[in-house]
């Protein structure tokens, strides 16, 4: 047993316990810091196969953006727990099965026998000069150039959906609005009115 | 040595456990989103490996491409998820049956 894979049974135990701890923990907030472990752990996972520059990218976008994100909604909405876990206890041996039978049949097809380091065997390590990002980028920027291009665009759509669909206007609220303000004139708020002065009482 | 398997049944449990999560967090939109991000990360970590052992970047490629959908499907899902909580005043899977489906 090499450190190698030392390192990779710890990671792969706590990635598995902090995704098991996601799906049956009652609170959505420490769901949520789970899956930021689980997270995490992956990209250490990646990290171990020689894919850097996405392990940094998992970390920065999904533990950084979007894990903020869920816990922002997740703090925001206020969540009835009490009937949200209902029907827990009665979905857990369905679900158990089902994902038992998973684990079977897709081990059985990517087992060692077909997958084993006899097989497919363990790659050479990589030269120091090796660098993941410029690879990653070269291919990125050259042969994938317009699914680039592509997955910008449907970032953006994303952006301006996520926004369409959040903002409301509220018209009961009060409000200043700029460009009246700065186009108001004095002959329009001000009326001089002549009258004749009267006598009091 | 690590193998490829060891990375692919790594992979398969967190696919298992991701749809463990489906099923037991019916209720639940919160936990259900995050169910799937769990299942697309095993589906990474599948493309990770891949690439890794049959020496081609074209599979990190592939994993960037899902991070972006990702990222972008889950921040629709949530948009979507405070717009029914403002419209209905509950996350709960079972309240959404004005269709009757």
């Amino acid at each position: 047993m090499t450190f190698e894979s030392l390192v990779f049974d710890f990671f792969a135990a706590v990635l598995l316990w902090s995704a098991a701890m996601v799906v049956v923990i009652r609170n959505p907030v420490k769901a949520a810091l789970f899956l930021v472990l689980a997270f995490v752990s992956a990209a250490s996972i990646w990290m171990l196969a020689e894919a850097e520059f996405l392990a940094i990218v998992l970390v920065l976008v999904y533990v950084g953006a979007v894990m903020v994100l869920f816990l922002f909604v997740v703090m925001m909405i206020d969540v009835n727990l009490a009937a949200l876990k209902q029907g827990f206890r009665a979905y857990l041996p369905l679900g158990g099965v089902v994902a038992l039978l998973m684990v079977v049949e897709i081990a059985l097809v990517v087992g060692p026998a077909r997958f084993g380091l006899h097989k497919v065997p363990a790659p050479a390590p990589l030269p120091s000069h090796y660098d993941n990002t410029r690879a990653l980028g070269t291919l990125l920027y050259t042969t994938y150039v317009y699914p680039f291009e592509i997955a910008a665009a449907l970032l953006l759509v994303a952006i301006v959906a996520a926004i369409a669909l959040t903002m409301r206007r509220r018209p009961e609220t009060k409000y200043q609005d700029p460009s009246r303000q700065v186009n108001v004139r004095a002959q329009d708020r001000v009326r001089l009115v002549k009258m004749p002065a009267e006598r009091r009482g | 040595m690590i193998s490829l398997s060891d990375y692919l049944i790594l992979a398969a449990i967190l696919f298992a456990i991701g749809i463990v999560g489906v099923f037991l967090n019916r209720k639940n939109l919160v936990v259900l989103l995050m169910a799937i991000e769990l299942i697309l990360l095993a589906v990474n970590i599948n493309f990770i490996a891949f690439s890794h052992f049959l020496w081609g970047i074209t599979g990190q490629v592939f994993v960037f491409f899902i991070l972006t959908v990702a990222a972008a499907e889950s921040a629709i899902g949530l948009a979507i998820l405070i717009v029914l909580f403002r419209n209905r005043g509950t996350i709960n899977v079972d309240d959404f049956d004005t269709l009757k489906g």
